[in-house]
């Protein structure tokens, strides 16, 4: 079940070893000196998609394009730049695709209206049969 | 010749699974009873999936590479688990493996069911031999995993290395057997709509199946989650992709399905819902066979790119879903409800376990195939992933965990004896535990420390039900849910106390350098080459020690040559109260190494948690069989 996510890590390690040359960005793989900012800057990796993975986040994938965008994530978070204003710079340039926090527009509106249509469904159902039944 | 053999058992076993069906429509309309034949035909049937099976493990055994699959997918130079292995690691395999599971539990149920009716079982086995053609005929028409290739080729294409795993090995045919497992109580389901029977007694019948099938899906999920913990070497356990929840559906609703099932064993009450479910979880795990099956989640995932092959699982689903679910909608107001329950018992209980169960089933399906639709419809691409899971799902998953507390200290019918009093002592762990992190971890996420309390709480109030009497004279599914029930709070502690304390290091190391992380100092000793049998490596030493004593990690990056990869293998310690993991990462223009550190407190309990889930579900398997001997047992005396 996890060969999804594995298939992809091959696919993204082949490439890797062709080039393995290239020394990782900077700050790919290194933190900031600064622990708030840090944790700033992880919590925003945790969020954004690794474009060329399938269901990673750059935070967790060995793949160098998600290292090249830690390294621009942890340059800006380092150069005073707040998270929301990276992800939206990083929204603008890639798509919301980029971004695994659903947006506000109307298409993800479905997402919180099924869960919450479901509990309130179920929900009136199961009292309504309980006052049936304690009528009769 | 072996090829040859296991193609025509197939073929053989398909045309049996037509008769199957045929004799069972016979038998049905009440022309002859022709029962006792379909259960020779069933059994047939299962035997000739499994010998077609084991000719496909046979031509992986001795890498025939004249075989296709086997050119595909092996090669001569890997260590023999993992050429029998690559056998189901492909998709003409793995469906194969699938159909093997359906048919061997077609044949399990026609040998061993003497709980339903005569009638209902013929109805059933009716349905499985139904499910079976449709996928007989997938693989033989679009997936026939034995097909020849002329020349054969001097040696094969080789085998994913990341696969290359014994956790990976047998995590697939253990998911199997659950995903499949359900499809009995699937059929047992429409066999019941279908005659009317729908009683306890089918409850009965269909119990085993779905405690099997569950206890299976769970072992299978929590050792799939600890393999991309410990093979994709970044420390996380759980991603909430596609294919993860894939096989999370079935096990929510076979968790919603084996707490209804009791229901309707012991009240004969939530008929029509039991129905329901146990269609339910069957289609869920179709609709996980069609996700990860059909290449639909994207061009690279699935193993293999064919729109002819997804179109085919689409219709098989809409098929035997369409159907049941018409079948359910015309049988289902027909069926008398059960005896009646006020709003305080165990029914109730039982009924919301069931209601959060769906909700959270809906907000995973929901969340895994509304991008796919939107993107199909208007070509826009939604990112879904576990900031919107986390924050539907994290605060139902506590509300259960609450209610998990109370459901089982109820009595059936109607509670009268207040029952908050014996949770007092659970509630205040749970508050201690609350206070305890707001003054030691004022700054982790409302989350976690939400999951802290409610994990330490359930621990405890797991055990209540075994209070007030003597344990050592409970029944063994008592245990079996005591078990379970601990499980789940001891995997919630887990969880949130490795998102609340997990220590990270991403650093540099030159050799002799030393690195903190947590309470731990990792010093770099020395990186060198070791070799496999198909693969070289790097092999970083490290020695790592907190005040005295010191252990020795050996993190490794391996070189696959066929096919060419480069793999991870993190060294992991584990400690009474976490681990430490370590990953060797790339060399540095400076002349030093790449390493990522994590120490990650309590997050063992993850998988014991999970470990003692599938226990106390097989606890309560064998405490029901147990059961069912006595009282047959004392029956037969009575006669």
């Amino acid at each position: 079940m996890r060969r999804a996510i594995l298939l992809v890590a091959l696919l993204v390690a082949v490439p890797a070893f062709a080039d393995s040359n290239m020394p990782p960005a900077y700050w790919a793989d290194r933190q900031l000196p600064d622990a708030r900012q840090e944790v700033q800057a992880e919590a925003l990796m945790d969020q954004i998609r690794c474009l060329v993975c399938q269901g990673q986040s750059i935070a967790d994938s060995d793949a160098e394009l998600a290292g090249d965008m830690r390294d621009l994530v942890r340059r800006r978070i380092a150069a005073g730049e707040s998270p929301g204003s990276i992800r939206a710079w990083l929204i603008a340039r890639y798509g919301s695709w980029i971004s695994y926090r659903p947006t506000s527009e109307p298409s993800a509106l479905p997402l919180w209206l099924v869960p919450l249509a479901l509990l309130l469904a179920g929900g009136t159902l199961l009292l309504r049969r309980v006052a049936v039944r304690r009528r009769k | 010749m072996i090829a040859e053999a296991g193609l025509a058992s197939l073929w053989l076993a398909a045309g049996l699974a037509a008769l199957q069906m045929l004799l069972a429509f016979i038998s049905f309309r009440g022309a002859i009873d022709r029962g006792r034949q379909m259960r020779g035909v069933a059994v047939v049937q299962g035997v000739l999936t499994l010998i077609s099976f084991v000719m496909l493990l046979l031509v992986f055994a001795r890498t025939d590479l004249s075989v296709a699959l086997v050119a595909e997918n092996s090669h001569s130079a890997k260590p023999f688990i993992y050429k029998v292995a690559a056998a189901w690691g492909n998709h003409e395999g793995s469906m194969l493996m699938w159909v093997t599971v359906l048919a061997v539990a077609g044949a399990i149920l026609a040998l061993y069911s003497r709980r339903t009716s005569e009638r209902t079982l013929v109805a059933a086995l009716g349905a499985q031999a139904a499910l079976a053609i449709g996928f007989y005929a997938f693989l033989l028409i679009a997936s026939n995993p034995f097909a020849r290739l002329f020349p054969a080729p001097l040696e094969g294409q080789g085998f994913n290395p990341l696969l290359q795993d014994p956790g990976l090995a047998f995590h697939p045919p253990t998911l199997y057997f659950g995903y499949v497992g359900l499809s009995v109580g699937f059929s047992l389901a429409v066999g019941a709509l279908l005659t009317g029977e729908v009683d306890s007694r089918l409850a009965r019948a269909m119990r085993p199946w779905v405690l099997g099938a569950w206890v299976l899906l769970t072992l299978g999920i929590t050792a799939g989650s600890y393999w991309a913990y410990y093979e994709l070497g970044w420390g996380g356990w759980w991603f909430w992709d596609p294919v993860e929840n894939a096989s999370l559906m079935p096990w929510l609703a076979a968790t919603a399905l084996l707490h209804s099932i009791n229901v309707l064993a012991a009240r004969g009450a939530l008929k029509a819902w039991t129905m329901m479910l146990a269609v339910i979880a069957f289609s869920m795990s179709m609709v996980g066979t069609f996700l990860v099956r059909s290449g639909v989640l994207t061009s690279v995932h699935a193993f293999a790119i064919d729109p002819q092959r997804g179109a085919f699982l689409l219709v098989l689903l809409a098929l035997y879903v369409g159907a049941a679910f018409t079948l359910f909608a015309v049988r289902a107001p027909a069926l008398r409800e059960g005896a009646p329950f006020e709003l305080v018992s165990r029914e109730t209980g039982l009924v919301v376990n069931n209601l959060i169960l769906s909700v959270i089933l809906g907000t995973v399906f929901v969340g895994t195939l509304y991008p796919l639709f939107v993107e199909a419809v208007s070509g826009e691409k939604l990112s879904v992933g576990a900031p919107y899971f986390n924050a539907v799902a994290g605060p139902l998953a506590l509300i259960l965990a609450l209610l998990v507390g109370v459901g089982p200290l109820l009595s059936w019918r109607r509670q009268s004896r207040p029952v908050l009093r014996r949770l007092v002592a659970p509630a205040l762990i749970g508050a201690t535990m609350l206070v305890i992190t707001v003054i030691v971890a004022p700054g982790i996420s409302m989350l976690a420390r939400a999951g802290l309390a409610v994990g330490a709480y359930l621990i405890a109030a797991s055990i209540v039900p075994l209070t007030g009497r003597n344990p050592l004279r409970a029944p063994l599914q008592t245990w079996g849910m005591v078990v379970a029930h601990c499980g789940m709070g001891i995997a919630l502690v887990g969880a949130a106390a490795n998102a609340a304390f997990t220590t990270e290091r991403l650093a540099v190391a030159q050799l002799g350098e030393t690195l903190k992380v947590g309470p731990w100092l990792v010093q770099l000793q020395s990186v060198r080459p070791a070799a496999g049998k198909n693969w070289t490596a790097l092999e970083a030493k490290l020695f790592a020690s907190r005040g005295q004593g010191r252990v020795t990690l050996r993190p490794e990056t391996r070189y696959f040559t066929n096919p060419q990869a480069e793999t991870n293998e993190a060294a992991i310690v584990t400690f009474w109260n976490g681990q430490l993991y370590t990953v060797l990462g790339k060399a540095d223009p400076s002349g030093g190494w790449q390493l990522r550190l994590w120490w990650k407190p309590f997050v063992t309990l993850i998988w014991l948690g999970g470990a003692l889930i599938a226990l106390g579900g097989a606890l309560a398997m064998a405490g029901r069989i147990h059961w069912r001997r006595k009282r047959t047992g004392s029956e037969w005396k009575r006669r």
